[in-house]
């Protein structure tokens, strides 16, 4: 009983590697985005959709690299309860800031 | 009598050991903590441009600053995997050196958030003085303080696994506080785009 | 030393209050001495308050909502009383401040310290049975969650003793709860009470969802769950991503009442509409987290008494959780009048009348299992039917409130009043009740009194449409929410008649507390020998009644839906298992009783301004929690032999049972 399931619950892609290549995407995907608002060579628009997008990638590259979410069979709960919490955050925010901002619009 | 139905279960289920029902119960956790960031991040898009004839995000933040804190925190997640990797290898003193490389540089992170808000506040922008102000220390801080319990708690871990070595509990407990930190990445990730680079544009 | 507190925080000059305050203590100093001149102390520290048995901790839920729905009784009858007196000239005998306070403590009390627990109670007492499991999956923070939910409870008690209750309503107000409008304790109390119970109630339902994903029975299918089972997970869900909104809101209050921050006052750059956003982005789920857990019991008792298997059972499943999605994305409807775009209004005007839906569903679901069901009219029965009959009511005006511009005329007028209490009392209270009377047998082992619950239950029915129904009418003639006095004399007829609704409801009151002691004075000839007074569908009635600790010797092999009903048909039912095993349960342990002062200490702290107290106790918290890891020997073996003896024991009751004709 002393020796439990470790491997069942962490992954098959536990290696030093895997946390290298990790890092070494974080490490772009940063300076991307504070390379769009520090040099200023992109209009704004486009630098604030590039600004979400290296986010997302980012959170993406911390998912699969760090904390090892995949489709796998051990991850299943895993996935299940963060796509059903990202769809609520989503929800949430995006509630509020409608609420909050056409409520604004109508105090003006 | 033969009690056939109970002494043969399906070859497919497996009694769920105590660490899949630890990691799953802390994973769940961290979902409800992500909407208590999800909630101060909405508060703060909502208030983040009230700023109440006080400065904004341009006159207040460092980004090359901002910069160095990120790398510290992102440094400091590679480092306690670095130790998870020891961990699964068995070989104590790596994980130690992981452990203690993490709170190194995760103390590096949170020190110079404080030294931030520090000047903050004593050049009178403390978070009383605006609508933004208030929801830019209440994100950035919980989070800050979020980083914080992890330090103690790595603080314990590394105690814990000096006196009583790489048990299953203590394994299992180091396995919970690397979701909790790289989850605090995460959530930093979130913080440096919409609370610094966005309001700065 | 001591904050803002001093001796001037007791409200002497206040007759009622004191009334209240004396007889509560009085009553406190009658239990404390019993216990003494008994010498239950040690029983009650070992048997109960360290234990950490799912069942146990499920019946002190069951108490405390219990005693707590006696206080928040007591704020319904002042109200009432008070709304039937003063009109015109006469100003009744509630000053508005004192009024003030007590819609804030009922609503607040009602909500939280009686329906959660009610709900929570029996989570714990009959999820783990039902899925064939033999605890929850964190036993310790099971006992931790109790203690949080007890110290908001005794948060909101002190209250009315040292210093005041909230003036802003259960739901508060911006920016009348802030601190410049309302620097007083009162504010302070109810934040405090519903922050801390919150977190209490954020880790059940971490520990149930693990449970039920985790804990199954082999061959337990979530399509062969019983309802209650579904119910609970699908409410578990909503607690645990809708009460953080909760507790982020608050400490935004927090922040700005104790360090001056602007997120939700008039000035500097707060937005008070933040507030109701907020607010009832959580409060919305936190209505369906109370009444799901009622919907499962329905369907647990309306199988069993109709002797027929639930009739759509897929279409329940998906009922129940489309209503636990659709619960997220309504909670705009509670302030329709905020004054928002008609797009906005009109997307959760939608979504606000879709979520009706599932819940005709369910209802269909109910009628078709009664439909040549043969039924027995027993107490559980009675509160189901009560139910089926004026609930549809409640949910018809519902479905009138979402539309905006007749909201625009009801909003905060007594006839919302009536639409959620409509939804309240004959939906999730009948629902708790009912399952009270049902499962008490398997709780306790013997059955309660019929004839009183029958009584009690038509002391609430009647009492209910008495009380309520004047107030549809009254919110159509005009009449606003929170009065304490009014000048249109067209009004006060009405408040009389639900004034006697009041005191028929009093009467239910009445009937269930002698219902209570009559069953215990009869509780050898209503014993419950064979663990399934009902003949019931689900694995908890494979149990005996009480259980033993570990609920089940073996874990049972889950073949089909209502297993125990299929094995009882096929005569398997009752089967001794070749061989024990040796069982492991956790130790008692005294940490939620410790977590549940400590908490008291800080939040009573935080109210009055006591720095250095409240920092102590948080520290004494994080410490408690960091000793709580460090402790090694935490569970005890039930050695196989004692399994057997245990076991043996309840066969040779289940054969007399037999022989005697009892089965």
């Amino acid at each position: 009983m002393e020796q439990t399931h470790i491997e069942n619950t962490a992954t098959e892609h536990v290696s030093y590697k895997n946390y290298i290549t990790g890092f070494i995407l974080a490490v772009v995907l940063t300076i991307i985005s504070f390379g769009l608002v520090l040099t200023g060579i992109v209009p704004k628009q486009l630098a604030v959709t590039g600004l979400f997008v290296a986010a997302a990638a980012q959170i993406a590259v911390h998912l699969y690299y760090f904390l090892h979410l995949d489709s796998s069979l051990s991850q299943r709960w895993n996935l299940i309860t963060i796509a059903f919490t990202a769809l609520l955050l989503f929800i949430f925010i995006a509630g509020t800031i409608w609420i909050m901002h056409t409520l604004n619009t109508r105090m003006m | 009598m033969q009690n056939s139905m109970e002494s043969t279960y399906p070859a497919e289920w497996h009694e769920a050991d105590r660490l899949e029902i630890q990691m799953l119960g802390f994973w769940i956790y961290l979902m409800s903590d992500l909407v208590i960031f999800a909630i101060l991040f909405a508060t703060f898009i909502v208030l983040g441009q009230n700023y109440a004839g006080g400065p904004g995000p341009k006159q207040l933040f460092d980004l090359p600053y901002l910069f160095g804190e990120t790398m510290l925190l992102l440094t400091s997640s590679v480092a306690y995997g670095f130790g998870m990797v020891a961990m699964q290898q068995e070989k104590k003193n790596a994980v130690l050196a992981g452990l203690g490389a993490a709170f190194l540089l995760g103390a590096g992170f949170v020190a110079m958030e404080i030294h931030e808000f520090y000047g903050m506040i004593m050049a009178g922008h403390g978070p009383s003085h605006s609508g933004f102000l208030s929801s830019f220390f209440a994100l950035v801080g919980t989070h800050g303080t979020h980083v914080s319990f992890g330090l103690l708690w790595m603080a314990v871990m590394m105690i814990q696994l000096l006196i009583k070595g790489p048990t299953v509990v203590v394994r299992s407990r180091l396995m919970r506080l690397s979701l909790f930190w790289h989850f605090l990445d995460i959530v930093w990730v979130g913080v440096f785009t919409v609370v610094y680079l966005w309001q700065v544009l | 030393m001591l904050g803002k507190l001093s001796l001037s925080a007791i409200p002497l000059h206040d007759a009622i209050i004191m009334g209240a305050v004396y007889g509560s203590l009085v009553l406190a100093v009658i239990i404390i001495a019993l216990l003494t001149w008994f010498r239950k102390w040690s029983f009650l520290w070992n048997e109960w308050l360290t234990s950490l048995d799912h069942k146990k901790i499920g019946i002190m839920y069951m108490i405390l909502a219990s005693i707590m729905l006696l206080r928040g009784f007591s704020d319904a009858m002042l109200m009432r009383s008070q709304q039937a007196l003063a009109a015109g000239a006469n100003p009744g005998f509630l000053q508005p401040p004192h009024f003030d306070q007590i819609f804030g403590s009922h609503g607040t009390i009602m909500i939280v310290f009686v329906l959660m627990p009610f709900l929570v109670g029996l989570m714990n007492i009959i999820i783990p049975q039902q899925i064939g499991a033999r605890d929850v999956a964190f036993p310790l923070m099971n006992s931790i969650s109790l203690g949080l939910t007890i110290a908001g409870a005794f948060l909101v008690m002190i209250s009315l003793g040292v210093g005041q209750f909230t003036t802003a309503g259960w739901s508060g107000i911006a920016p009348l709860f802030e601190k410049q409008f309302n620097p007083s304790t009162g504010v302070d109390y109810w934040m405090w009470a519903i922050q801390i119970s919150g977190v209490g109630s954020t880790l059940t339902a971490i520990n149930f969802l693990v449970t039920i994903i985790k804990m199954r029975a082999p061959g337990l299918t979530f399509m062969r769950l019983p309802l209650f089972v579904w119910t609970a997970l699908t409410t578990n869900v909503l607690i645990v991503l809708s009460f953080p909104v909760l507790t982020a809101a608050l400490f935004l209050l927090t922040l700005d009442r104790y360090l001056g921050m602007h997120f939700y006052t008039n000035d500097l750059g707060g937005n008070m509409m933040l507030w109701n956003n907020l607010f009832w982005m959580w409060g919305h789920p936190e209505v369906y987290i109370l009444i799901l857990p009622a919907f499962g019991v329905f369907s647990e008792v309306v199988a069993t008494f109709s002797r027929k298997k639930l009739f759509g059972y897929k279409s329940l499943v998906y009922a129940t959780v489309a209503i636990m999605f659709l619960s997220f994305t309504v909670w705009l409807h509670h302030f329709f009048t905020m004054g928002n775009t008609p797009a906005v209004n009109v997307f959760f005007s939608i979504t606000t009348m879709l979520i009706a839906i599932p819940t005709g569903v369910k209802v269909y679901d109910w009628l078709f299992t009664m439909y040549r069901g043969r039924i027995t009219f027993s107490v559980p029965m009675y509160w189901t039917m009560g139910f089926l009959t004026i609930f549809v009511l409640g949910g018809m005006t519902g479905v009138l409130l979402s539309i905006p511009p007749a909201d625009f005329v009801f909003h905060n007028s007594v006839f919302l009043i009536a639409h959620f209490h409509n939804m309240l009392i004959p939906g999730a209270l009948f629902g708790y009740f009912a399952g009270i009377q049902y499962w008490f047998p398997k709780a306790y082992g013997f059955r309660l009194d019929e004839k009183w619950g029958k009584r009690a239950f038509w002391g609430w029915f009647i009492g209910f449409l008495l009380a309520f129904i004047p107030l549809y009418i009254l919110g159509f003639m005009g009449m606003p929410r929170r009065l304490s006095h009014y000048y249109n004399l067209e009004w006060q007829p009405l408040l009389i008649v639900a004034l006697a609704g009041a005191v028929m409801i009093l009467f239910g009151i009445l009937c269930l507390i002698i219902q209570f002691i009559v069953s215990i004075k009869n509780r050898k000839a209503n014993v419950d020998v064979t663990g399934d007074p009902w003949n019931g569908r689900t694995l908890e009635w494979a149990t005996s009644s009480p259980p033993a600790e570990y609920n089940f010797a073996i874990i049972p092999n889950v073949h089909t839906l209502d297993e125990f009903w299929d094995r009882k048909e096929r005569g398997i039912a009752y089967q001794r298992p070749e061989k024990y095993h040796d069982i492991r349960m956790p130790k008692n342990r005294p940490h939620g009783v410790i977590i549940c002062a400590l908490a008291l200490t800080f939040g009573f702290a935080m109210v009055w301004y006591i720095w250095w107290l409240a920092a102590l106790s948080i520290a004494g918290i994080i410490g408690t929690v960091i000793i709580s890891a460090v402790t090694n020997e935490t569970e005890y073996v039930i050695p196989a032999h004692e399994v057997q003896r245990i076991e043996e024991e309840r066969f040779r009751a289940l054969a007399a049972a037999q022989d005697s004709g009892n089965i």
